[in-house]
């Protein structure tokens, strides 16, 4: 059972020394080729694709990809994808339905990236897009939140049948810094709003967003990354035989309804 | 005096949330400001009711400017065709939000509005239609649960009765009050569309001043035909926010329709007094005709 409170798990996962997808993947897939470019602009960094093998099953790996030093979040763009980033993942999220493969979503980004040129080449139209074929992609996908899930950016690669979080990891609609400045006009209130915002892993199971937590050992995955990534590995092992066992139209079926139940009112 | 000239220069921004920071205007000929109207885009001052004669559209430079969900759809429909669906929905306060309740409520009274959205079936030059009306008044149309649920229920309303939608987009993006269901609505809504899509239907999207955040990176960037007012303010990050990342000042036609049609993600930019006659063309152009009563 994890008593932190939202604020400390924030803390948590900011810290340098948390492990990130590119410690995970070679603990959990037997191998991994990285597949570059979204044919139409670029390569982006900061989203990384390619195929793998987990437990000697063929897989399509989409990762938003965290730096564990300056250098490599220079290249990377601490995790915050342009366009052509979500165009790479939809076009490798393609070739894995063609291929009857299972994709697997790491989500660990503040958002995705806000910029003049992120706009230019139509930010907002990339992860829409994402989301609709992400809704209708036939073949199983399985999200897990590595640390941060930042909005928009982040459900471009969270529209799947079954979405983990790990234990610490957290999901928001707004940042809880940008949240604090809109209510407080006071960014420094954010860990008030961290816990108003309710975005941790209980409360994405709660509020049906999320099916299961992964339990990060000793109370955070910094301590045991070989632990952690089996934990990871084990959870992506078990659901993926529960998917691919299941009829494609009615792992679609439920996927949609799953979001299609997701919201609260009267009338 | 020229009416430009009876405010002082003001040197803020002209863009999107220019409201805070803009200088109080003085107004040396004692005209009351409530009869003004300042142009967000080209900063002139014009006659509120010179404004208003024209649909809200300034007469200088040509800015679309915002209208309520009940103006817009009176000057889109035929008259009297105009069925709302799904009025009494109401958010709930799912995450017990500070606040929020006495918001809405206050919002409820002040505009009449229930949320951010009006949806409803009308014909459009005698073309049956769904139609669904962003009103930026409300917590600046933000998507929380009830947006969400409507503009899905509409698709579906679409989808079952074989029927074009068109949805008029306002946004300011996800609403913040109603945390992750929120970001969720952005997911529905998208499935709801491609739902509508598969089904064979038209799926026709105007953008309007302002949208952005989530509701541009969702439904309003998945339109069939996608059509833009003219300087109306699009996209998917405020401008603030750019600015704040970039430590520069944005140009001033960046974002607006135009831009985006340049940069090729609008089909066309349609003024508002002609917008009935394209709407009603490009639907019999995909086969809807005028309902034979
Ligand atoms: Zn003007």
């Amino acid at each position: 059972m994890n008593d932190k409170t939202a604020w400390e798990r924030q803390c948590l996962i900011r810290e340098k020394t948390r492990p990130t997808v590119n410690d995970y993947i070679p603990l959990i897939f037997d191998e991994f080729y990285e597949l570059h470019g979204d044919r139409h602009y670029g390569d982006d960094a900061a989203l990384m694709g390619g195929i793998a093998r987990i437990d000697g099953i063929p897989v399509t790996v989409l990762a938003e990809v965290k730096g564990r030093d300056l250098n490599e979040n220079k290249k990377t763009n601490f995790a915050m994808p342009h366009p052509e980033g979500y165009r790479k993942a939809l076009r490798l999220a393609k070739q894995a339905e063609k291929f009857h493969r299972p994709v697997i979503c790491f989500i660990d980004t503040p958002g995705a990236f806000c910029g003049i040129e992120a706009e230019e080449r139509g930010q907002g139209e990339a992860i829409a897009k994402n989301i609709m074929e992400f809704m209708r992609l036939k073949t199983p996908v399985t999200s897990v939140v590595l640390g941060e899930a930042g909005s928009g950016g982040a459900l471009a690669l969270g529209v799947c049948d079954r979405l983990a979080m790990l234990e610490n990891a957290l999901y928001s609609v707004i940042s809880p810094r940008g949240c604090a400045s809109i209510l407080w006009k006071d960014a420094s209130r954010e860990h008030e709003a961290c816990e108003i915002l309710k975005i941790t892993a209980e409360d994405m199971v709660r509020l049906g967003v999320a099916e299961a937590i992964i339990e990060e050992p000793n109370g955070s995955a910094h301590y045991d990354v070989y632990k952690i990534a089996e934990n990871i590995k084990e959870f992506l092992v078990k659901t993926l035989k529960e998917n691919s066992s299941k009829n494609i139209d009615i792992l679609l079926e439920e996927r949609y309804s799953k979001f299609r139940k997701i919201g609260e009112f009267t009338e | 005096m020229a009416l430009e000239n009876l405010f002082k220069v003001v040197t803020t921004r002209f863009n999107g949330n220019s409201e805070k920071t803009d200088q109080k205007p003085v107004n040396s000929n004692n005209i009351p400001d409530n009869l003004l109207f300042k142009c967000p885009r080209c900063r002139n001052v014009v006659f509120e009711d010179e404004y208003k004669a024209l649909n809200m559209v300034c007469p200088k430079c040509g800015y679309h400017g915002r209208i309520s969900a009940s103006e817009r759809i009176e000057l889109t429909v035929d008259k009297g065709s105009f069925i709302e669906t799904n009025s009494n929905m109401l958010s709930k306060n799912p995450i017990n939000f500070p606040d929020y309740d006495e918001k809405q409520q206050a919002l409820r009274d002040k505009t009449g509005l229930s949320d951010a959205i009006i949806t409803g079936e009308a014909t459009i030059r005698g073309i049956p239609v769904v139609i669904g009306v962003m009103d930026s008044r409300y917590m600046m149309a933000s998507m929380g649960s009830v947006v969400g649920e409507k503009v899905v229920r509409a698709f579906e309303l679409a989808t079952q009765k074989k029927k074009p939608i068109i949805l008029f987009t306002a946004s300011g993006g996800a609403r913040m009050q109603e945390g992750i269901l929120s970001l969720m609505q952005m997911a529905k809504t998208s499935g709801a569309a491609a739902k509508h899509s598969e089904a064979g239907q038209l799926y026709i999207t105007v953008l309007t001043d302002p949208t952005t955040g989530g509701v541009t990176a969702s439904f309003a960037s998945l339109g069939d035909i996608i059509i833009a007012e003219p300087k109306a303010l699009v996209g998917f990050a405020g401008r603030r926010v750019i600015e704040g990342t970039i430590k520069q000042r944005l140009p001033d036609d960046f974002q607006l329709a135009e831009f985006l049609l340049e940069k090729g993600f609008v089909d066309m930019i349609v003024e508002r007094k002609k917008m009935r006659s394209v709407l009603s063309h490009v639907m019999r152009l995909h086969g809807y005709e005028k309902e034979v009563l």
